[in-house]
């Protein structure tokens, strides 16, 4: 079951189950622990989420992430952070998220989707409901499942948010 | 991409042109995992464009690999590569 959100003036609201909280939380402090202690430039989720600014000249690209990776990162821990901030850290909840609010979400939840893309390694031609029947018959419990799982819900909630903010 | 309102003038052979006269120019990939709609709203909210503009760079995007959403200087295409980054967005900065 996914929570859709709702406009109501200017705000943009959803009521949360508990699990969902739970799932929010997890994937936002996934991604906050991989741009604090666990950065790593060589992970590709880092990569992707950092890409080179420059496809074919490795010394402008060092010279574009010297200026850019600092405030990229402040701003996609900050994001994520937003999510968190919205949250309580137990049980279900009413989220109402003002224009700033509503955009900070819009950009994490893309960051935790990507994260996730890379790491379940989805391509143009990934079929995602393929991929969950193929993992479910091999094994309902695995992390895939739960990653894809999280992975089309995830994607579910940023389309209707946007849907809402675009209003 | 043209500019409206802008009278052309005589557009030289590219080829011709030496390097450093070039513009830059701001080029975005396509990407299995950012939603269609998402990267619509981003080129509508970064560049001021019209919906129909946007959707037809993020289908460019979509069905070719890649389009250029802006040109000029070098360090105003690095500033916009790096704001499409923070949306998420696969962006580089190259030779027009």
């Amino acid at each position: 079951m996914v929570s859709l959100f709702r406009r109501h003036g200017d705000t943009c609201v959803a009521r949360f189950a508990a699990d969902e909280v739970a799932v929010l939380r997890q994937v936002s402090t996934e991604v906050i622990g991989l741009l604090t202690d666990g950065f790593d430039r060589d992970d590709p989720v880092v990569e992707r989420l950092f890409p080179d600014g420059y496809r074919d000249d490795p010394e402008q690209a060092a010279d574009f992430r010297r200026y850019t990776e600092g405030d990229l990162k402040t701003g996609k821990i900050d994001q994520a952070g937003a999510i968190l901030a919205s949250l309580p850290s137990t049980g279900g909840a009413v989220v109402r998220l003002d224009p700033e609010a509503a955009e900070a979400w819009l950009r994490a939840l893309n960051d935790a989707r990507l994260a996730l893309g890379i790491r379940l390694d989805l391509k143009d031609d990934t079929d995602l409901l393929e991929e969950l029947d193929e993992a479910v018959m091999r094994d309902p419990t695995s992390a895939r499942v739960r990653q894809l799982t999280m992975y089309e819900y995830l994607g579910v909630l940023q389309e209707s948010l946007l849907d809402s903010v675009i209003g | 991409m043209t500019v409206p309102g802008v009278a052309p003038v005589e557009v030289p052979d590219t080829d011709e042109v030496p390097d450093a006269d070039r513009p830059w120019v701001t080029i975005v990939w396509n990407d299995p995992v950012n939603l269609m709609s998402y990267v619509t709203w981003v080129f509508q909210k970064l560049f001021g464009f019209s919906r129909e503009k946007a959707e037809k760079l993020m289908l460019d995007v979509h069905h070719k690999g890649k389009a250029i959403v802006s040109s000029g200087a070098r360090e105003r295409m690095e500033h916009d590569a790096s704001r499409l980054h923070a949306y998420g967005l696969w962006a580089t900065v190259d030779r027009s």
